[in-house]
This record gives C-alpha cells, structure tokens and sequence, in this order.
C-alpha cells in the first residue's frame, strides 16, 4: 500500500442537518421491486443499555435476486430500476429507526458457496471514532445454516445477527444493536 | 481465486488498514467512547461480494448551490471565506470519479446551526453549514464555504474542538465508506483534542489537516486550502493506465 488512507473521525452529535434532515433514506425499495416485504425497526443501545437518539444506521443490500446495483456485481442477473439497495437514518429518541425494503436473495460468498440473505449495516454516532460493521439475517431462513460468514461467528453469538419476525405481523421485523456489554452483538473487522 | 470456477464471480478483495492508521473504538479520553465501544473482538471477515460493491451515486444526487455554502441564503455568511478543494483518491493512489461527498460545519462563530448546540455563540440566518458535491472524472472536488470557527465541548474541563469540518464520503464499495473530520493547519487546540489525538500514528492524523494553498486562494477573495482524502484501494488493481 502506497499511501496511508485518511483515518475516520466520529460523526459527532450535529450531524443530522447535514447527513439525515434532508437526506435520510428509509425506502430502500420501491414498491414496483420485487421481493418479499420487510419493514424493519432497528434500535441501537449502548453497554449500560441506553439507547442512542444519535446514531446513523447505513444499509446496502442486493435486490431479491441476490445482485447488488453495483459495476463489480457481475452476475448475470437482472438490476431492477425500481431498487437502489442503500438505506440510511438516524435513530429517534428511543433509539430507533426504520426501513421499508424486500428481503435480498443470495449473493455469492467465498469459494463457491452462497450466503444467507442478509443486509450490510454500518453504524455511526458521536463516541464512535469509525464505523462499525454487522450484517442482519433473517431468523428461520434454512440457508442461515449453511451461511460462510455466519459459521465464523462463535455459535452462542450468532443470534445477535439474526433479525426477529413480528409474528402478529407478517412482514415485520426488528434488529436490535448492542454496540457493548451482555447482548454485544457482533461486528466485523473488514 | 482458488476454487472460483467463473471469472463472473471473483472478488478483489480491499487493503486492510495498518495497525495504528485509524483510531481503535474505544479512546478513553474521548469518553463518550467508553459505553459505545464493543468490548468483544470483531470477526475477521473475508470480502465478499457484499463489501466490495456500495452505493454508486451521481449528479441527480446534486443541486446547484449545494458546493458553494456562502450562496444557500438571501445574503452571505459571516466570516473568512475559504475555498476547500482537493481529490479523493484510493491508497493505491488512484483517482475516485463520482464519489460523494457531503459536509457539515459550524459557523465563523463555532456555533452549529443544530437544536442540542447550545454554545452561546450567535446563529448566522445566512450560513446552514451543509453541502454535497460529486468528484469529477479526476476525483477533484471544490467547495466554497466560510472558515469554522472552534467550539467548547464538555468532555474534560475547558475542552475545545479545533476548528474542523465534517466531511462524509462514499467511495466504491461499502467498505471504503469514511467520516472524517478536515482540520486546518497549525491549530494550538490539536495537543489537546482526544480526538484529533485517537489516531496513534502521526503521519495519519497529518492527513486529517488541511494545507494552506496560495495557488488555490483568488486575490481579493478567499483562502485556499486543499484537502486530500485517501479510501482504503483494491488489493490488486485493474490493468488499466492510472493516469
């Protein structure tokens, strides 16, 4: 590596006038995309528990084919105009924020295997001096089992990347993150 | 590589950062770090597909004045106007075309036109603070803005932030997604900002800080400075001319 990349700074406590006021992203897919319907809460909280009423939460997932809107996607597989795949909000004052969006399909992982449908979740806020990096799957999908990545998760820590369904609610999901402490869930050195 | 049996599905995996370039989550004295750092080790994650590929952007994403943040209101802004302007490139030194950036600052007086700001120091009706701009096939940006002003913060006794600009940007894939903060060059506050001070190796955090650019600064108008920001690059570039 030639040059050294310019390291990460936290996002402080201000940043909603410049990053989330005006250019938040909850509709992650419109609703011409194919794919089953996810309407995710996500809530972020710190060791002691305590939510984050100033965190930012990024998403970037594929679409329900499991191909991602991007030029290093080369699968033959169709991008839909109607499906961007990025999702970003800041969390409310308890802590929470919500996406509309389609459960990917599987995307390719290392080797010849395939991965699980997950979404891609970056975490920011003020005390953070970078971002963290988890991934949310979907509790009682079958290909959880067979999963690359989640098979290099210690196996009592797993269920802190799995998305919970809403049984009253069809379609509803949450994700809760616990950047510390008891529940701490995983994030990834990437 | 290895067993990928279709060219179609191989990935080219990212630079991981060198031990001491970026900050650790947790910097004790930066105490908000302390209840929001995780204390278990991260998972080494190999790149796939879903960290190579990110959002990608375009002009679409861009209104008019949205680089110039002295032009967003009836008037101009209080304060030095400066000119920031520089390019991104990866650590392979290579431009970054259409990359995004976005930007939030305080005001000439280092007040933050934000509800929790409550540092009693005026508001500008003139000056947001907020722009975006996409690089240019070079990877250069420019955005016209006035000079922040520094701001007292409660972290330790008599705390004050350097003079800083925010600035968010997207590269190429998920991974390279980076928040940082631009300072300007030789501010007394830096020895004493823990987070300025969180990078442990000196020659990163010299990337976090501006240079004053006579070239850049027009006669009877404003100050220049350039700023390059550097994303982590592919292990092993496409063959093509860099330049």
């Amino acid at each position: 590596m030639s040059m050294i990349p310019t390291p990460s700074q936290t996002v402080g406590p201000f940043f909603h006038f410049g990053l989330t006021d005006h250019h938040s992203v909850g509709r992650i897919a419109d609703a011409q995309a194919q794919g089953e319907r996810v309407q995710l809460t996500c809530r972020v909280f710190d060791g002691e528990g305590i939510p984050l009423d100033d965190a930012i939460l990024e998403i970037w997932q594929a679409n329900a084919e499991g191909k991602y809107n991007h030029p290093e996607d080369r699968q033959q597989k169709p991008i839909e105009p109607s499906f961007y795949g990025y999702g970003r909000m800041a969390t409310g004052d308890d802590g929470a924020c919500e996406f509309q969006t389609i459960k990917p399909g599987r995307v390719p992982g290392p080797g010849n295997t395939l991965q699980a449908p997950h979404l891609n979740l970056a975490v920011f806020a003020r005390g953070m001096l970078k971002q963290l990096y988890t991934r949310i799957y979907f509790f009682g999908d079958a290909a959880n089992q067979e999963d690359p990545i989640l098979a290099m998760v210690p196996a009592e820590r797993r269920v802190t990347l799995i998305g919970q369904p809403d049984v009253a609610h069809p379609g509803t999901w949450s994700f809760d993150i616990h950047l510390s402490g008891q529940q701490e869930t995983v994030f990834f050195d990437v | 590589m290895g067993k990928a049996t279709d060219d179609r599905l191989s990935i080219t995996p990212y630079h991981r950062h060198e031990p001491g370039s970026q900050p650790s989550s947790l910097y004790e004295p930066y105490r908000s770090t302390v209840r929001r750092a995780p204390s278990k080790p991260l998972i080494f994650l190999p790149h796939t597909l879903s960290e190579v590929t990110g959002p990608v952007h375009g002009q679409d994403d861009i209104a008019e004045t949205d680089n110039d943040l002295t032009r967003q209101h009836a008037a101009e802004p209080q304060g030095e106007r400066i000119i920031v302007t520089g390019r991104v490139l990866d650590s392979n030194g290579r431009r970054v075309p259409h990359a995004l950036i976005e930007i939030w600052q305080a005001n000439s007086a280092g007040r933050y036109v934000h509800i929790k700001d409550q540092h009693p120091a005026p508001l500008d009706p003139n000056f947001t603070g907020s722009g975006r701009t996409l690089t240019d096939e070079n990877g250069g940006y420019r955005f016209v803005t006035i000079k922040p002003g520094a701001y007292p913060w409660l972290n330790h006794y008599n705390a004050w932030r350097p003079a800083h600009i925010h600035f968010s940007i997207f590269g190429r894939a998920f991974i390279t997604r980076l928040v940082t903060q631009m300072y300007f060059p030789g501010d007394p506050l830096f020895a004493f900002d823990p987070i300025f001070q969180s990078v442990p190796d000196e020659k990163a955090r010299e990337r976090m800080i501006s240079k004053f650019d006579l070239e850049t600064t027009q006669p009877q108008w404003a100050l220049g400075y350039r700023f390059d920001i550097v994303l982590r690059g592919p292990e092993a570039t496409p063959f093509e001319a860099s330049r």
